[in-house]
């Protein structure tokens, strides 16, 4: 690789050890001035451990790091960030209690008065198209618009090198689209990209390089405009990808899930109220939700599951039984499992055990309680089936949560509400993170659950996932839904519109062939 | 050479134990070394207030009979603690409960035996747990911070027993001090070993932190107060009530902390007077973190402690330093202890020194 030009990044023999995993092994690549380097990998590949280093949250136990030529040891975040790099992080380090403002001026090494800031806040969001309102508490904010704030935080430092783990799961394609077009601009101008993805696609889109990483080693460096996602997605697994398997002729059956005119008040000032949400999910029937995130995405999850309740208890019906008022422990009893997008600390407790994470909320339907006191032993057997059965890469059922890639406590989750065959599935986001491998085995599972007669709901702001999985649709906007359709006679653009909010007005939404001059709204 | 602070994938067993014992060593070295500045023969200090009560076997009994209200005590508020309750008003709802358990004693007059020493008994449980209801009502209807009330409830439960003491319950026989009348013979607890103070109470001390062991660690009870504590809105996820959990761990520790006042009252003093509350209820949030919030950890600790008030008693005749000295070194140990938790999720490393970076980022 370039060693005409000074490369602006150069690693050299990378190695990071974790106990029991090799996360990094000898990772040696460079990235040019105004390159766009994909780093690519399946879960748990090491891909979020390299870019830690470089970004100086961890340290590498061997190798080096050249910054413009010159070997540097990145001793913290804030000399990285001194040096002109920047991270937007698969988790975000957000202070829920506070507002975007503040989140951001706290992430500022240098302290810039709050007005100051909030007109440099608002140039960078209007020069790259992002909204955000600097004044909002972010716990009211969904996780795209948490992202949004650490993308700007990014770009507040003008970066020579920007690092985006994963930032797109959470994205609409047309927040995609925008976001490329500041990567562009920002790599015109001379600054590096260096991004992880797993939606391979944007990584042909965007990309100029792609370094593919496998167990931790760099196995593959290519160019991805020659590739194909497939092709790619084979290189990262090492063998062939496999494609959904849909029953000829499925047939759906009666109906299961009847959500009728749910109604829920929004939890804070900045919260989506629930509007009147109706659908019926069948028997074997897969319904996707679409809508851009911070519609009532949250709020819908939350009013199925339990978490939040109904005053009307014919609001939600499963099988006839009025479920509107049970809480989330009898929901799950009557056969209601539900996957929130949010995994640390909401779906999963990072600092539990694997075997404790399934006591949370396996327990009751698996008869991990006896007499008051929990089954620690078959806790430990369900969590090491789900870890098999879904290629989870743990250690084992003792590892904790919060010790696993992204993806894979991903997998984990969505095996553990899986296997316990619920009558009602609700996720959001199911593949959040997943890799290719891994979101055609969660998809392929959700396929057979419906196969063998569950009722799910997917919500998810990954259109295509949708399309390729669910045989009905409809999407939300402010807390309305509009009225379902055949994916199989669904029209893309009819599904933009609705997204970009023409449904907010009642009569469009009777309506669903909005006049032309609608077309560039969303 | 730099320290750095990484984070463990898995919190340290081994520094779970380590920290309260490198914690109260700690203690120990810098007694010796602020005593000796003092012109005070530390060393003699440290080993009379930490070692002089293990090592003659007749201060065992002392140990035992302190140690007894602040185990009890502090396997509550351990409960609290995990799930991010914080009752700091243990030594108002201890009061309450010593009151409870008298009232019932001077309501059976001469009475006494087994079925009015348990009656006194759950006087003294249900008395702490009243104590607790204000603060869980006021913290799950309207969201007020129980620290404040808790503690604000102390200084309520103290007025309370001024008045009780002084007023309707003073003993008529006495010599006009504020103090009720000595409970009868058979209203007294057991004594287990004969010619000993060792009362039934300090048996109850060694039985709890097992019983509250098995809760904690097997039942759904106890993984609730952990999930509660560590992610609320997982808690929430997983079906398990935030508002239930307030109120179960706030009355739990008011119990504990009754039942410690009514034994307290029936095995050791015997009589309440305006002494009667010495401060049990704080050391014990001592005794909780240094035990770590786990129940067989609080008995250890509730141990360690209680040592250092005897030993602080010994120190002073043998010394001559303040008797308050002892609650210097339990001050230290906790502070200690909660500087030492960083050890067990973070591992601190030594990062060879960055001589080579040519780095513009040299600050902090
Ligand atoms: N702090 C940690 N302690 C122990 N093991 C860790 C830690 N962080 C990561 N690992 C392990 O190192 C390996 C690489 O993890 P990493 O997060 O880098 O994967 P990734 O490629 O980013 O995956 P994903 O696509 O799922 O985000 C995994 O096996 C993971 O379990
Ligand atoms: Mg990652």
């Amino acid at each position: 690789m370039g060693t005409e030009a000074t490369a602006r990044l150069e690693l050299k023999s990378i190695t990071k050890r974790f106990p029991g995993v090799l996360a990094n092994d000898q990772v040696s690549f460079s990235v040019q001035p105004g390159e766009i380097h994909a780093l690519l990998g399946e879960n748990g590949a090491g891909k979020s451990t390299l870019v830690k280093m470089i970004y100086g949250i961890m340290q590498p136990d061997g190798g080096e790091i050249r910054w413009n030529g010159e070997r540097i040891v990145v001793a913290h975040p804030k000399a990285a960030r001194k040096l002109g790099i920047g991270m937007v992080f698969q988790h975000f380090s957000l202070f829920e209690a506070m507002t975007v403002l503040e989140n951001i001026a706290l992430g500022m090494d240098a302290k810039i008065p709050a007005r100051e800031l909030e007109a440099r806040i608002k140039e960078v969001m209007t020069q790259y198209g992002l909204k955000l309102e600097p004044h909002r508490i972010v716990s009211t904010l969904s996780v795209g618009e948490r992202q949004r704030i650490e993308i700007v935080r990014a770009l507040l430092l003008n970066p020579k090198l920007l690092i985006m783990d994963e930032p797109t799961s959470v994205l609409t394609p047309q927040e995609v689209e925008q976001l490329f077009v500041v990567l562009r601009q920002l790599a015109s101008e001379g600054c590096s990209i260096l991004y992880i993805s797993h939606k391979l696609h944007e990584i042909k889109a965007l990309c100029h390089t792609a370094t593919i990483l496998r167990g931790g080693k760099l196995v593959d460096t290519c160019n991805p405009s020659v590739e194909t996602s497939r092709s790619m997605a084979e290189k990262m697994i090492g063998g062939n990808l496999k494609t959904i398997e849909k029953a000829e002729g499925r047939t759906v059956g009666r109906e299961k899930l009847i959500v009728n005119r749910l109604n829920m008040p929004a939890r804070s000032h900045f919260g989506v109220s629930l509007k009147d949400i109706t659908f019926t999910v069948r028997e074997g029937e897969i319904f996707g939700i679409a809508g851009v995130a911070g519609n009532g995405q949250n709020a819908l999850l939350l009013a199925l599951s339990g978490e939040t309740l109904t005053d009307d208890p014919g609001a939600i019906t499963v099988d006839g039984a009025q479920l509107g008022r049970l809480t989330a422990k009898q929901r799950r009893l009557a056969g209601v499992s539900s996957v929130p997008e949010e995994r640390n600390g909401h779906a999963a407790v990072p600092e539990f055990t694997l075997a404790d994470n399934s006591v949370l909320t396996a327990r009751d339907r698996l008869g991990m309680v006896k007499g008051g006191l929990i089954d620690h032993k078959a806790a430990r057997t369900y969590a090491g089936e789900v870890i098999s059965t879904f290629a989870v890469k743990a250690l084992g059922p003792g590892s904790t949560a919060g010790s696993l890639s992204g993806g894979n406590l991903q997998k984990y989750i969505m095996g553990r509400e899986i296997m316990q065959n619920p009558a009602v599935l609700v996720v959001s986001q199911p593949t959040w993170g997943v890799d290719a491998g891994a979101a055609a085995a969660i998809h392929q599972a959700l396929v057979d659950l419906a196969a063998a007669g569950s009722a799910i709901v997917v919500i998810s702001q990954d259109l295509d996932e949708l399309l390729s999985l669910c045989d009905t649709l409809a999407v939300i906007n402010e807390g309305r839904l509009s009225p379902s359709m055949k994916v199989a006679d669904a029209d893309i653009e009819e599904i933009g519109l609705l997204m970009g909010g023409v449904h907010g007005d009642p009569a469009a939404t009777a309506n669903l062939h909005p006049e032309p001059v609608h077309a560039h709204q969303a | 050479m730099r320290i750095k602070l990484e984070k463990r994938p898995e919190p340290s067993t081994l520094m779970a134990f380590a920290t309260p014992i490198a914690s109260v060593l700690l203690t120990m070295a810098i007694g010796v070394v602020v005593f000796d500045a003092l012109g005070i023969k530390g060393e003699k200090a440290v080993i009379d207030i930490f070692l002089t009560p293990l090592l003659s076997s007749y201060k065992w009994q002392d140990v035992a009979v302190k140690a007894a209200p602040l185990i009890i005590i502090a396997l509550g508020l351990s409960v609290g603690n995990r799930a991010q309750v914080w009752n700091i008003g243990a030594e108002g709802q201890y009061v309450i409960g010593a009151l409870a358990a008298a009232g019932v004693g001077i309501a059976a007059g001469g009475a006494g035996g087994g079925i009015i020493i348990t009656l006194m008994i759950l006087a003294g449980i249900l008395g702490g747990t009243f104590w607790a209801v204000f603060p869980a009502f006021l913290k799950t209807r309207l969201n007020v911070n129980e620290i404040l009330t808790s503690l604000m409830l102390t200084y309520v439960a103290l007025q309370v027993l001024g008045y009780l003491v002084g007023g309707p319950w003073k003993d008529p026989n006495g010599r006009n001090f504020p103090a009720t009348a000595p409970l009868h013979a058979d209203q007294t607890l057991p004594i287990l070993f004969p010619g000993t103070t060792v009362h039934l109470g300090v048996a109850i001390a060694l039985v709890l932190p097992f019983v509250f062991w098995l809760i904690m660690s097997r039942s759904v009870f106890g993984f609730q107060i952990r999930v509660v504590g560590s992610a609320p809105d997982a808690a929430r996820h997983g079906g398990f009530d935030a508002k239930q959990t307030i109120w179960l761990s706030l009355l739990i520790g008011g119990a504990m902390a009754g039942l410690a006042g009514a034994l307290e009252f029936a095995g050791a003093l015997k009589a309440i007077n305006l002494g009667f509350p010495s401060g049990y209820g704080f050391t014990a949030i001592i005794v909780s973190f240094l035990g770590r919030l786990n129940p067989i950890g609080c008995l250890i600790a509730g141990i360690v402690l209680a040592v250092t008030y005897v030993g602080g008693q010994v120190a002073q005749t043998t010394v001559h330093i303040p008797n308050s000295t002892a609650g210097i070194f339990q001050a230290m140990m906790l502070f200690f202890i909660l500087a030492s938790d960083i050890l067990i999720r973070y591992r601190v490393r030594f990062v060879g020194s960055p001589k080579l970076a040519p780095m513009p980022a040299a600050g902090e």
